[in-house]
């Protein structure tokens, strides 16, 4: 069985971040007294020949608790990474942190900005008098101040983002009024707007049936391959992601193992994640991770024969 | 009744109604509503405690508006906004009734105070009432985008901006500007429904930002205009006529959004369906 990757092969991006290049990137390197401290903006720009996003020895204590322990990982340009784990296992959290609205104990992070992120609960109110290409257009100008001038190009712009997410139709809608579905595509119009080298998504199959589960999984795969971009999206299912992830963070007890799903994804790795005995079992293309008592612990794998996720790819 | 000292209260009334209907607008838009009304309500202790030691209640009204714009803004990040506002609100209007019980002509002045008394505006207020103004709009106009995106999603805002508390910050102050100019002619109880009524409406009849926040001041402007004049026909306090008018715009604009969704036929129908109340 193969080590879960630390730190996957980095990807030159040709034609992004020259304007930092000749920069030191910057990282930090808080100590635990500062855990729980907000450190907006802690990162600059890294070189063009950097990964998106390189997570090192990451650890995030909240309200006393060790919730990140040791994680590390990064991710390559054009690449679609899932990060894994059940409810509570801080996704969020390391997404957070990552961000910057997080303050962490130790390790760092480097990442290209700026970076689109979809957040977990973005309630809409139906009401609100903000349309899908009011929010796309928001995402080039959102944190400029004075009111925005909708010049000609910026309506082509917008536009062409939404083409993008296969949302044109819906550019004159309320953001409010639109399905779970489609709220997300507009979501990832609005991250995209500024041209990111790295996009977060947490939880965004989160409510979504399984029809537009795929759509945004279709999308956030085409998205990576044909923008360069680097994307990063939390999920507690990994099944429906299992044909377009080209690699997995698993969290389980605070720590964090990555590599491709059939690296990771099994017995033994995630059994010494978890910290105890746990069974990966395929079942028609599915993945299932349980946890055994000891009785379980010999047949584990015995289900598996014949039978790989990977006859369910396309 | 356009004569004389009436000139004042048009004037003061107008100027304050624009305001109140566009900072109203984010109000609404934020969920605001709550923290909108209890910065009033500082303003009133405010007032009440300058008019008892003889100072222009104005100046008390925006000293402790913008105490509880602090408080708010200091506490809420931690803990509950509902809970850290409604004990600010409790809080305040304590010590304001103390205020008023302490001064001799209790009930006059809190009646004032609570409900407004447009009619009796002079020409000395009309200057800072307009500083104010324009400060509070220049506030909006500046922080639009930052202020509409952390609107939608406080998160979204926080990914773009490197500094995303100042636009809370800065909305906060329009809030207890506002509120300061408006306190004299519609009263602390009535500051917020002419910070509610007219954006709420106004969320419903345009679905352009920009369009919905301009309708928003427009509607502002008439109600108080109508509620003046009703207010000086009847000799009934205008407090009444202003409430009574924003509650209608908001029936009004509920009734049109329903009126569209059933027009559309059901093919986009995932907002509220119903009578408009
Ligand atoms: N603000 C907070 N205060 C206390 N505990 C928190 C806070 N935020 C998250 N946690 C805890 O951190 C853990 C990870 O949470 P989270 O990152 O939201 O998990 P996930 O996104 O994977 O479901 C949970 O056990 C949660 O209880
Ligand atoms: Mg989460």
């Amino acid at each position: 069985m193969p080590a879960p990757a630390r730190g996957a092969g980095l990807s030159p991006r040709p034609g992004t971040g020259e304007l930092s290049a000749g920069l030191p990137p910057a990282a930090t390197e808080a100590g635990p007294t500062q855990a729980g401290a907000i450190q907006p903006g802690r990162s600059s720009p890294p070189v063009a020949s950097e990964a998106p996003l390189s997570v090192e020895g990451l650890t995030v204590w909240v309200a006393g608790r060790e919730i990140l322990h040791d994680v590390t990982f990064s991710l390559e340009a054009g690449s679609l990474t899932g990060l894994i784990g059940s409810n509570g296992a801080g996704k969020t959290t390391l997404l957070r942190a990552i961000l910057g609205f997080q303050g962490v104990s130790a390790g760092r992070v480097r990442l290209a900005r700026p970076v689109g992120y979809v957040p977990q609960k973005v309630v809409l109110d139906p009401d609100l008098p903000v349309r899908a290409r009011d929010l796309v257009e928001l995402g080039f100008d959102g944190h400029r101040l004075g009111l925005p001038w909708r010049g000609r190009p910026r309506r082509g712009q917008v536009e062409a983002l939404l083409s993008m997410v296969e949302a044109t139709g819906l550019a004159d809608a309320r953001v409010g009024a639109l399905s779970g579905g489609e709220q997300q595509k507009v979501l990832i119009a609005h991250a995209l707007a500024r041209q990111p080298r790295l996009l977060l998504l947490d939880e965004p199959m989160a409510n979504l049936d399984l029809r537009a589960t795929r759509e945004v999984a279709a999308l956030l795969a085409r998205i990576a391959k044909d923008q360069g971009v680097a994307v990063l999206l939390s999920t507690h299912d990994m099944n429906p992601l299992l044909s377009v992830m080209d690699k997995v963070v698993y969290l389980a007890g605070g720590r964090a193992a990555s590599g491709t799903t059939d690296e990771v994804v099994q017995s033994d790795v995630l059994s010494r994640l978890y910290g105890h005995h746990v069974c990966v079992v395929r079942i028609h293309g599915r993945l299932l991770v349980s946890a055994l008592d000891e009785h379980g612990e010999e047949g584990c794998d015995v289900v598996a024969e014949g039978d790989s996720y990977r006859e369910a790819r396309p | 009744m356009f004569s004389g000292f009436m000139v004042n209260t048009w004037a003061e009334a107008s100027v304050m109604a624009l305001v109140a209907g566009v900072v109203g607008f984010f109000v609404v838009l934020r969920g605001a509503a709550f923290a909108a009304h209890a910065i009033p309500q500082g303003a009133f202790t405010g007032a009440a405690g300058a008019a008892l030691v003889g100072v222009n209640p104005l100046v008390g009204a925006g000293v402790f508006a913008f105490l509880g714009v602090g408080a708010l803004a200091r506490w809420s990040r931690h803990g509950r906004r509902d809970v850290v506002t409604a004990l600010v609100l409790v809080s305040l209007l304590g010590v304001g009734a103390l205020f008023l019980g302490l001064s001799t002509n209790y009930s006059q002045q809190a009646f004032s105070l609570l409900f407004g008394s447009p009619l009796a505006v002079s020409s000395s207020e009309l200057v800072p009432t307009a500083a104010l103004a324009a400060f509070c709009l220049a506030l909006v106009v500046v922080l639009y985008r930052p202020l509409l995106l952390s609107s939608l999603a406080p998160e979204l805002a926080a990914a773009a901006s490197r500094h995303p508390g100042r636009a809370e910050l800065g909305f906060l102050v329009a809030v207890g500007a506002s509120t300061t100019m408006a306190l004299p002619v519609v009263g602390a109880l009535l500051v917020f429904s002419l910070m509610i009524g007219p954006p709420a409406a106004a969320r419903h009849f345009a679905d352009r930002p920009l369009v919905a926040l301009g309708l928003s001041g427009g509607l502002a402007l008439v109600t108080v205009w109508v509620a003046v004049w009703a207010a000086f026909e009847s000799n009934w306090p205008v407090g009444f006529f202003v409430g009574s008018f924003a509650a209608c715009w908001y029936i009004a604009g509920r009734a049109w959004a329903s009126l569209r969704r059933a027009q559309l036929g059901g093919h986009r129908r995932q907002g509220r369906v119903g009578l408009p109340w």
